[in-house]
């Protein structure tokens, strides 16, 4: 993109900046996710829950504007790394924090826990375990709104890692051949797990794997929240009214470890540093300062957060846990 | 009653049901304009047009991955694998996705889909073509099995996989298509989970499903010449099993010899073995035996492959022995 390309384009992102309500919304969300990931790696530290814990601390504009762009009935379906993505769909932090509490109040009643969050009443799809073994299901679901014509989209997340599956591939490749209306995005946040980009990929430029099967693409920094939504709005009204799929790759950086486990060392402290100047919180706080919003209320909205984080930990704590004798009514259905 | 071949016994159930639910489709490589790499689905693309009836490239793991995903949003798939030796491609999918999503996500989704193609061996189609994959599939709870053995079982107990809330693993024998049978006029389906004796006898039980059914009733045929009445029961189902019928037979001749197509380690008769075992410890006269498919790949070579497969003879041989008689 040239200097004067890139004028034109921060233009008109700003023509289209978004209301001090919607901005409101953006900086409400994206806040009280990195609040419920920071009491949930507190809670973990304490040994209130085990498992995998993979925390998103870094990336929250990418899920909270793409998922902007949706309706309601739309679905989303997502990685291990989804407790942002079920928030901005609509769920609840008691349902979330439950789930990882292990509890029958959680989103799957304490049976899915952190990687497997869903609601079937937020058309949150779910997150999933094996990497990349979602993506065909995505095309599913938009194969199943095209065969309905009702008009709903998909939106399919997953990391960089998933690009070399097979999994992508065939997912990607089918929503293609049959336009399918669903947009993927890849959110490309340098690593899987311990191995950067260039030791897993021999291209940097993951949308190009768009290219190969004719599909829309398209490409960007994540770290503001309304840029993700604009971008990503355009793949959705390319599924919604042409039935067309989209490859997105939104370059992001997670700030903490692959999960609670990862000690960091294949990167440096400086990049870490480095890289949380450009924090998508911060970012979209700056944006309430530029649309005038009073001080006080942006200290309102984070009181706010404070308060619905406590109170949802509290539930969590004080929620039963499903009795073994209902686990086998789960396994088949009658 | 109707005589039809196994193929379009299963073709009718498919029709049938896609012809009451817009909900149900078929999907699969040359189901469509190819009408089938086993004609199984012949004249349904016509019928019910490309919306319904779906030609897929060569990629089981995304088409299966795809029909679970229509699945949970409310569709009710049949996907067809050209055959069951391809499903590996899509394990994932089946046993990460497809048997686990109803219990991730607390009972919210459930998937009501079949997966049907044919497994087992058929003819100098060596290692890769010719194997027995129930077992794998059995051992996941989350999956359901079915494994019919005639024109008749094949149209009822897919009817009632189409209308199961389940994802339903349905192996159809391959062998078995030319197959010819009588079939009930008019609507019937088969309950899942409930076997069948499809020869009565007192002297011993002969346990098979799928192809081994033609076996175990041929077995039966060869010992009734010697004074020897076998009952031959199939249970139809190996998810659930229907533990009870076999029980009930096997407390009333007092000897259970299990045939079945697939290799020893691990196999469904294991898991038959042990449960008749147990249940029918003090009934039983002699020790439950298992003939089954040779533990190794299969051969291409036509005499080494049959002898890797169980047939009649070595089955004679083996209920004899549990009747002390050879």
């Amino acid at each position: 993109m040239s200097a004067t390309e890139r004028e034109a384009a921060e233009l008109r992102e700003k023509s289209r900046m978004p209301d001090k309500a919607q901005l409101a919304h953006y900086y409400h969300q994206m806040l009280a996710i990195r609040r419920m990931e920071e009491a949930l790696a507190k809670a973990y530290a304490l040994r209130k829950f085990g498992g995998f814990l993979h925390l998103y601390i870094g990336q929250e504009a990418v899920a909270v504007g793409a998922l902007a762009t949706l309706k309601p009935e739309d679905y989303v379906i997502a990685t291990y790394r989804e407790h942002a993505h079920a928030y901005a769909k609509g769920m609840t932090a008691k349902s979330i924090i439950a789930e990882l509490f292990g509890k029958a109040t959680g989103c799957s009643q304490g049976l899915g826990g952190s990687m497997h969050l869903f609601d079937a009443s937020k058309n949150f799809l779910g997150g999933y375990g094996i990497v990349g073994g979602h993506i065909p299901l995505a095309a599913g679901t938009a194969f199943a709104s095209k065969y309905r014509g009702d008009g709903r989209v998909t939106l399919c997340f997953f990391g960089d890692g998933s690009v070399p599956q097979g999994a992508f591939h065939e997912g990607v490749a089918l929503a293609a051949l049959w336009r399918l209306p669903v947009v993927f995005i890849c959110e490309n946040n340098l690593y899987s797990m311990g191995t950067p980009l260039y030791r897993s990929l021999s291209v940097s430029d993951v949308s190009q794997k768009a290219l190969a099967y004719g599909m829309a693409r398209d490409r960007f920094d994540g770290e503001d929240v309304v840029r993700v939504h604009d971008r990503v709005a355009e793949a959705v009204r390319r599924a919604r009214n042409e039935s067309l799929p989209t490859l997105i790759e939104i370059r992001t950086y997670r700030f903490r470890g692959h999960s609670m486990s990862d000690a960091g060392l294949y990167r440096t402290k400086e990049e870490v540093e480095e890289s949380k100047k450009r924090d998508p919180i911060t970012f979209g706080r700056e944006l309430l300062v530029r649309a005038k919003m009073d001080e006080k209320d942006i200290v309102a909205i984070e009181d706010k957060v404070t308060a619905e984080i406590e109170e949802a930990v509290k539930f969590a704590d004080e929620s039963p846990e499903l009795a073994y004798e209902r686990l086998a009514e789960f396994t088949y259905k009658e | 009653m109707r005589t039809v071949a196994f193929r379009e016994a299963l073709n009718e159930a498919i029709a049938e049901e896609m012809e009451k639910d817009d909900r149900i489709f078929l999907m699969g490589e040359e189901v469509g304009h190819y009408d089938g790499a086993y004609k199984v689905s012949k004249g349904l693309l016509k019928r019910f047009g490309e919306r319904r009836v779906i030609d897929t490239p060569i990629a089981e793991g995304g088409f299966v991955g795809v029909g679970i995903g229509a699945a949970m949003v409310g569709l009710r798939p049949i996907i067809e694998l050209m055959t069951w030796n391809f499903s590996f491609v899509a394990a994932d999918q089946l046993i990460n996705n497809a048997a686990k999503i109803r219990q991730m996500s607390g009972g919210q989704f459930t998937l009501p889909i079949v997966f049907r193609g044919p497994g087992g061996s058929a003819h100098m189609l060596a290692a890769q073509h010719s194997q027995s994959t129930e077992a794998l599939w059995a051992h996941i709870p989350g999956l359901k099995v079915v494994m019919p053995a005639n024109p008749k079982d094949a149209k009822g107990l897919l009817k009632s996989a189409i209308r199961d809330n389940n994802p339903i693993i349905f192996i159809e024998g391959e062998v078995l298509y030319a197959d010819q049978g009588e079939i009930p006029d008019g609507e019937y389906s088969i309950p899942l989970g409930v076997a069948e004796v499809k020869r009565p006898g007192t002297d011993i039980t002969l346990i098979a499903w799928s192809k081994m059914v033609k076996i175990a009733l041929a077995t039966a045929d060869a010992l009734a010449a010697e004074g020897i009445e076998a009952e031959v029961v199939d249970p139809r189902t190996i998810r659930p099993l229907d533990e009870e019928l076999l029980v009930e037979s096997v407390k009333k001749t007092k000897r259970c010899l299990i045939i079945e197509e697939g290799w020893p380690f691990n196999g469904v008769g294991a898991e038959i073995a042990y449960r008749m075992g147990r249940r029918c410890f003090d009934d039983l006269d002699a020790p439950v035996e298992r003939l089954t498919g040779a533990d190794m790949p299969m051969p291409y070579n036509h005499h080494l492959e049959q002898q890797c497969i169980p047939d009649v003879p070595r089955a004679v041989t083996a209920a004899k022995k549990l009747l002390y008689l050879e």
